[in-house]
């Protein structure tokens, strides 16, 4: 979509070099021509070329931890060819614009979720900076009088070795921005010149970081803003029948109560809960004049809900037959003729994202426009956000991003800032809304919970010949807009997903649980969920029937080929890419080992929205059932890794995400109301829970990379959970592990 | 009027006395360094040194730091920008993913060095109670482990 001939040259105000593009031309279609007067100083700009020869690249995408500030510009870098040490960042805020029929992008997509950034922008980005390099050379070709192809670009020069002159890119610059952008497209360094891809990079605003001065969402301070905070329903869609305010008006401090009014029970979440807000002069303030508000709620609709309520109703669905949503084959017949049946069911429990940062947004709504400081994953969802309280045009409502402390899918929900509008609004000023940790835990779009029963048959030789997945649970499409009931399963069941197309008689199969319990994306979705089942089924079966659990993955897997692949990560998938892991890591972690006791070791791996992962962990399990992890061996399968550093970042996140998660993290509701509040009862690992070895391991493929925020945590479940078996014999079927085995082992 | 020092300057606050130190560096004093993570003293993104010993921001009262020298991690480097060896070491070690809670995490392990300038890994297990939520432990423990090699060649 955005082509070469959109991009633009401009100067800025101090006489440096912009490169971007001219969004409305870009997105309309239409022809943007040579485009380079329209450039305002302002718009689409990604690249600045300073006095000093020092490079200044614009950030689009929100940084939640996951790298991009320093990706994305390695890449425009890269391509453009300066040294990395001349490069400083700068975070871009959203950009849409006006079109006849709605908004489109300015500077390409925005927004943190998928694992897309990388993939999204490896041609663009690249494109822009090796347009800009391309526009450098031709200035200084013309005033050498020589071809452009007579010249070369090192380290933020020009060169021409014939007449053994160079100009620095700063002195070309001015010019260089008058030029119409190049007709024909600029060709790209071959992958053996790269000087920025592919080499460990630290995190671009890491002394920024560790001195304190990063702003993140929390820290934004405007003169004048008031703080606020809510106190939400506890209860599941319960509402404010009254409420008692004299004792918080009399806390110094407050200048505001009013209530807040939430989504009726079915309606789609433009914010959780209906509450009541206290608006005062300081964060302290606001928090101590909710602590004095009394509050009679109304229950609402879902007061009977518990976890206990959710799985009876989840085991009541999978008695009767559920929406078919793929069928391969004839698995009644494949079930029939087997010679053995192995059948399992696993649930998987409603978890909190819990990022360090607690929600919270600055907006100042005024008469005809609006402004936005917000954390969020998603910048174009703020903006829909503000115009869906304020009625006030998109384009009227500016959206900054700051570095965002954690998303893990989180903020890609806009909660936070259609609070902080309705209270800026109502008040007339600009506020900071407050979230507090309690706030964050009982008020999530949790990842949703479910009950899975699998069953699988084998033949005489052991070969899997049915398999089947049923799945009751409360899928995340949950009150969307525009999501058909018969599409709801979409979000936890991706059918293409191993084994499809892998054992020939399949059947996979979904059941809609009730549930009052706000749903949404969770770091890699869905996969979680299913890796952690179907890797977990897959020891089981190998265990119930004489075979090795690694043999069987790599059998099943098989040759090098691509498989199709309809869901997000596709358009194909290559089992064989996780052999070639599961191999790495096992050989890494000495699975053929004998491991005497109750040490054990247990593989998994998982294709996670385009990428390939594999985990493979040891551990002991001592005679009161405590675990010992003694290593974790993960790899992944990125194809090129742009900033290798970050890629090992990011895998050895998801593994201790993965990790957290499965020994401890669990969501519950009693009489419509999310138990947990805090990391006291919501227990997040810690450096105790730690492996004593962590290895992380990239192996290379193809010319492309994939993106790298989700991929590590799927597998990571199952493979403990494989070598919990290995070490003791208890197979978890439930997670999180928890007491299990104390229990266990009793 | 509560007086006390933040990072060598005197500094005073004059509303409720019960107001965490938190939020007296946050709101009032604009160090937004010190973070607020969970209220209860349990994550420890708000760590500070109060007398040169860590603790937690968010569950002190400022009226207990009267007349006590509070760092926060703004506090750290010399005028000159000269970094704390334990921040130079989390540089080195490519530690933050988020960054948010990366400022009490250093906090905390200027003080477990203070105490135990050579700590094994079950050292660091102990004394490093902090939630990093992105995962960043691993590399915590090697930061830690380079800091303290470097702190000690110092001395």
């Amino acid at each position: 979509m955005l082509r070469r001939t959109f991009l633009v040259g401009g100067l800025t105000a101090s006489g440096g070099f912009l490169l971007g593009i001219p969004a409305v031309k870009a997105l309309t279609g239409e022809d943007a021509g040579n485009g380079a007067g329209e450039a305002g100083g302002k718009i689409g700009f990604f690249v600045e070329i300073n006095p000093d020869n020092t490079v200044t690249i614009g950030v689009a995408q929100p940084e939640i931890g996951q790298g991009v500030r320093t990706s994305m510009p390695m890449l425009v870098a890269e391509e453009l060819d300066v040294d990395w040490a001349s490069v400083s960042v700068r975070q871009m805020p959203l950009g849409i614009v006006k079109t006849a029929d709605g908004f489109t992008w300015k500077y390409g997509g925005q927004g943190a979720g998928g694992s897309t950034a990388v993939t999204g922008n490896w041609e663009f980005l690249r494109e822009v900076g090796a347009t800009a390099r391309q526009m450098l050379i031709s200035v200084a070709a013309a005033r050498w009088g020589v071809e452009p192809g007579a010249c070369r670009t090192e380290s933020g020069e020009v060169i021409c070795d014939a007449l053994g002159k160079r100009f620095r890119y700063s002195d070309l610059a001015t010019q260089a921005a008058k030029l119409p952008v190049p007709e024909q497209k600029p060709s790209f360094k071959e992958p053996s010149d790269y000087r920025i891809i592919g080499k460990p990079t630290g995190v671009v605003d890491i002394r920024d970081i560790v001195t304190g001065k990063t702003r993140f969402g929390i820290d934004t301070e405007v003169s004048g803003m008031r703080y606020a905070v809510i106190q939400r329903s506890p209860y599941l869609d319960g509402t404010v029948k009254s409420f008692n305010d004299s004792k918080t008006r009399k806390v110094p401090g407050v200048v505001d109560v009013f209530k807040i009014d939430g989504p009726g029970p079915d309606e789609p979440y433009l914010i959780l809960a209906s509450g009541v807000a206290v608006v005062a002069t300081s964060t302290w303030a606001a928090m101590q004049g909710r602590k004095a508000l009394e509050i009679e709620w109304d229950k609402g609709p879902h007061q009977q809900e518990s976890t206990e309520s959710f799985w009876r109703q989840a085991e009541k669905l999978l008695a009767d037959t559920g929406q078919v949503v793929r069928n391969d084959g004839d698995l009644d017949a494949a079930l029939k003729q087997a010679s053995k049946v192995v059948t399992a069911r696993y649930e998987v429990p409603f978890v909190n994202h819990a990022p360090m940062e607690p929600q919270n947004c600055f907006v100042h709504v005024e008469k005809d426009k609006a402004r936005v400081i917000a954390p969020t994953q998603s910048p174009s969802g703020a903006s829909r956000a503000v115009a869906a309280v304020t009625g006030l045009p998109r384009e009227h409502i500016e959206v900054e991003m700051t570095r965002v402390g954690g998303g893990f899918g989180r903020r890609l929900t806009n909660d936070y800032v259609a609070e902080a509008a309705m209270i800026s609004q109502r008040i007339g000023a600009a506020v900071k809304l407050q979230w507090s940790r309690e706030d964050d835990v009982k008020h999530d779009f949790y990842r949703p919970s479910g009950l899975h029963e699998m069953k699988a048959g084998l033949d005489a030789s052991g070969k899997v010949t049915g398999w089947t997945q049923r799945l009751a649970s409360a899928g995340k499409y949950y009150r969307r807009p525009n999501v058909a009931p018969e599409e709801q399963y979409a979000a936890e069941l991706y059918i293409d997903d191993f084994p499809a197309q892998i054992v020939e008689n399949l059947r996979i199969e979904w059941f809609e649980v009730q549930s009052g319990m706000p749903r949404g994306s969770w770091r890699a979705p869905a996969h979680t969920a299913n890796a952690f089942v179907v890797q977990s089924f897959i020891d089981e079966i190998a265990h119930a029937s004489g075979q090795d659990p690694l043999q069987l993955r790599l059998e099943l897997y098989g040759e090098n080929r691509d498989l199709e692949y309809g869901q997000h990560g596709g358009p194909v998938f290559n089992p064989w890419r996780l052999s070639r892991l599961l191999k790495h890591v096992a050989e890494r972690i000495d699975y053929k080992a004998r491991r005497p006791g109750r040490k054990g070791v247990g593989v998994a791996s998982h294709f996670t929205f385009g990428g390939y992962a594999a985990h493979a962990v040891e551990l002991e399990v001592d005679d009161e059932g405590s675990l010992n992890i003694n290593r974790i061996v993960a790899a992944v399968d990125c194809g090129i890794a742009v900033n290798p550093l970050g890629v090992e970042a990011q895998l050895e996140g998801g593994t201790i995400d993965g990790l957290s998660t499965a020994l401890n993290l669990e969501i519950t509701v009693e009489e419509g109301q999310v138990v947990q509040s805090n990391f006291h009862n919501y227990r997040v690992a810690r450096m105790a829970q730690m492996p004593a070895v962590l290895e992380t391991h990239i192996l290379p493929f193809g010319d492309k990379p994939t993106g790298m925020g989700e991929m590590g945590l799927p597998s990571l479940a199952p493979a403990l959970t494989n070598a919990i078996y290995n070490a003791c014999g208890v197979r978890i079927r439930k997670l999180p592990v928890r007491d299990q085995l104390k229990q266990a082992l009793a | 009027m509560i007086e006390f020092h933040v990072n060598n300057q005197p500094v005073s606050f004059s509303g409720d006395e019960d107001t965490p130190l938190l939020w007296v560096l946050r709101d009032h004093l604009s160090l937004t360094g010190t973070k607020f993570g969970c209220g209860i003293g349990s994550c420890g993104a708000c760590t500070v040194h109060i007398d040169g010993q860590a603790s937690k921001a968010c569950t002190r009262k400022v009226s207990s730091v009267t007349g006590k020298r509070v760092t926060t991690i703004e506090g750290l480097a010399t005028p000159d920008g000269g970094l704390h060896p334990v921040q130079q070491a989390w540089i080195d070690a490519d530690v933050p993913q988020c960054g948010y809670c990366q400022g009490g995490q250093i906090m905390a392990a200027i003080d477990l060095l203070n105490e135990i300038p050579e700590p094994s890994d079950a050292d660091i297990a102990r004394k490093m109670r902090n939630i990093c939520r992105c995962g960043t432990y691993v590399r915590i423990r090697k930061a830690i482990h380079r800091a303290s090699a470097t702190m000690r060649k110092g001395t």
